[in-house]
């Protein structure tokens, strides 16, 4: 994924679905709006199919900093 | 005056004063109204309480004053207790206080009135205030304890609904001493850490003195100054904890907070799928637009045409008209062009009349051609005529050898007379 957050990248892509079902655009801005939405929908889709389940813990250093370890939890069985 | 009187300076007064009543009055409850309430630099209180018909000095030290929970202002009814101190520098009596509370409501429950409405005067709680939260965090960020209900809750509604999400647990202490404190670090952490879409923070269900670490202002002071959007999830469906109110959304419970927060993965999935499908079909669309435009302008731009050529000979006819109505030469034409109608009608009438006058004229000479002298000659007569020009009539008008000339009908002949008779043998009549 880029620099663009899962979020954005969906509203983005939202945005330039609207904008081509609206038509009214340029041919030049049509296309390059289009190749862009292509991206961004592949990106999304490899964002979801990469996503992996972390659970982390964030720790405090002596220093003040604060950094994350990974927590390791089972669920509970459910009664 | 008698010598056995007994003098006391002020000093041992006062001071007798005050062992009687410190002895009499170490421990006491007193119930009034405070005023004149003064928080002086030192961190000391100082008031007076009263009721409709006394007052009594009382002071607050900072020690005692620290354990206050609530914010004691003038006009607030209270129980205090402690002890009565004569200061004995002014002679006054004074209450020294332990403890401070509220008459009527709990002391925690006016302090969460106080705090309550202090920031909402604020503005914190506006809705304003109130960011969206992201619809697809990537990152979660919780602020609870690790080891309580909440925390187990909230990851197995996560791990149901999106499991391959990224949770950054913040421990703290969510009940306690120093828990307000700790709920409020553990917000700043997940702020600090960065790349965290959204904050959960909240604790299973309680009593509500479990809860008052969510009631502090620490707590709401964090929340308040979240970089990413918060959502509080203190367990306990009906009241409403200070977290709640600034929070910009609040969930009854951890568990709805999970739900609130992330979306079913396959709702996620079915949308973009959406989408794409949309843009697949949106993508041929520019092209049929375009063509579509094409077309229309070509209909418009055949129908413009021939709208324009029409247009375009109206109006020339109009201004030809125009400019003939305008135009000098055009007019003189036009003139001419009826003054030679008119030389025509002129003719022609004049014409008609000529042919009538002619043939009246013909008629008119036909008539006078009959009545003329000359017409007689036709039939063979002649006129002579003498040299004086009159006409002979009588032989008498003239002698024998005078010339005369004879008109005929077909010229004339020159004559001289040989002999005149006065009579001749014709015939009489």
């Amino acid at each position: 994924m880029t620099d663009l957050k899962f979020e954005d990248c969906l509203a983005r892509l939202e945005q330039i679905v609207g904008k081509l079902e609206a038509g009214n655009l340029p041919l030049e801005e049509s296309l390059t709006i289009f190749e862009e939405g292509v991206g961004l929908a592949r990106s999304c889709s490899r964002y979801l199919e990469d996503a992996e389940k972390r659970i982390e813990v964030l720790a405090r250093d002596d220093a003040g900093g604060v950094s994350a370890r990974p927590f390791t939890w089972e669920p509970e069985k459910d009664a | 005056m008698s010598a056995d009187r007994k003098v006391l300076t002020v000093s041992e007064l006062t001071e007798r004063i005050g062992e009687v009543l410190e002895d009499r009055f170490p421990a006491v409850w007193v119930e009034g109204e405070i005023s004149n309430f003064y928080l002086h630099g030192s961190g000391h209180a100082y008031f007076t309480l009263k009721d409709a018909d006394a007052q009594l000095r009382a002071v607050l030290f900072r020690t005692r004053m620290r354990r206050v929970k609530f914010e004691p202002t003038d006009g607030l009814h209270v129980l205090a207790f402690g002890a009565i101190e004569v200061y004995r520098q002014r002679g006054e009596i004074s209450l020294v206080v332990e403890l401070l509370e509220p008459k009527g409501l709990g002391a925690l429950q006016l302090a969460f009135e106080q705090l309550k409405t202090r920031l909402a005067a604020e503005g914190l709680f506006d809705q304003a205030r109130k960011r969206e939260l992201p619809r697809f965090p990537r990152r979660i960020g919780i602020a609870t304890s690790p080891t309580g209900a909440a925390i187990q809750d909230m990851l197995r509604v996560i791990g149901r609904r999106f499991g391959e999400l990224n949770i950054v647990i913040s421990p703290c202490k969510v009940q306690g001493d120093g828990a307000a404190e700790e709920i409020a670090q553990a917000i700043r952490d997940l702020n600090a850490l960065g790349d965290v879409d959204v904050i959960i923070v909240g604790r299973g269900g309680g009593s509500i003195e479990d809860l008052a670490a969510f009631n502090e202002e620490v707590v709401a002071r964090a929340i308040a100054g979240s970089k990413v959007p918060v959502v509080s999830a203190v367990g306990h469906e009906v009241d409403f904890t200070i977290a709640d109110f600034v929070a910009d959304l609040r969930a009854p419970t951890p568990s709805a907070a999970a739900e609130l927060v992330v979306r079913e993965k396959q709702a996620v999935v079915d949308a973009l799928a959406q989408l794409r499908a949309r843009l697949e079909r949106s993508a041929a669309r520019p092209l049929r637009d375009l063509e579509r435009r094409v077309d229309e302008l070509t209909v418009r731009l055949r129908r413009g045409l021939r709208g324009e050529v029409s247009h375009a000979r109206h109006r020339a006819a109009l201004a030809i008209r125009a400019l003939r109505a305008a135009d000098p030469v055009a007019r003189v034409r036009s003139d001419r062009h009826r003054l030679e109608g008119l030389e025509s009608r002129l003719i022609a009438s004049f014409t008609r009349r000529c042919d009538r006058a002619r043939s009246g004229l013909r008629a008119a000479v036909a008539r006078l051609d009959s009545l003329s002298p000359l017409a007689v000659l036709g039939r063979g007569y002649s006129l002579t005529r003498a040299r004086t020009g009159e006409f002979v009539r009588r032989a008498s008008q003239v002698k024998a050898g005078d010339d005369v000339q004879v008109l005929l009908q077909q010229g004339s002949l020159d004559a001289r007379v040989t002999a005149t008779r006065e009579q001749d043998d014709r015939p009489q009549v």
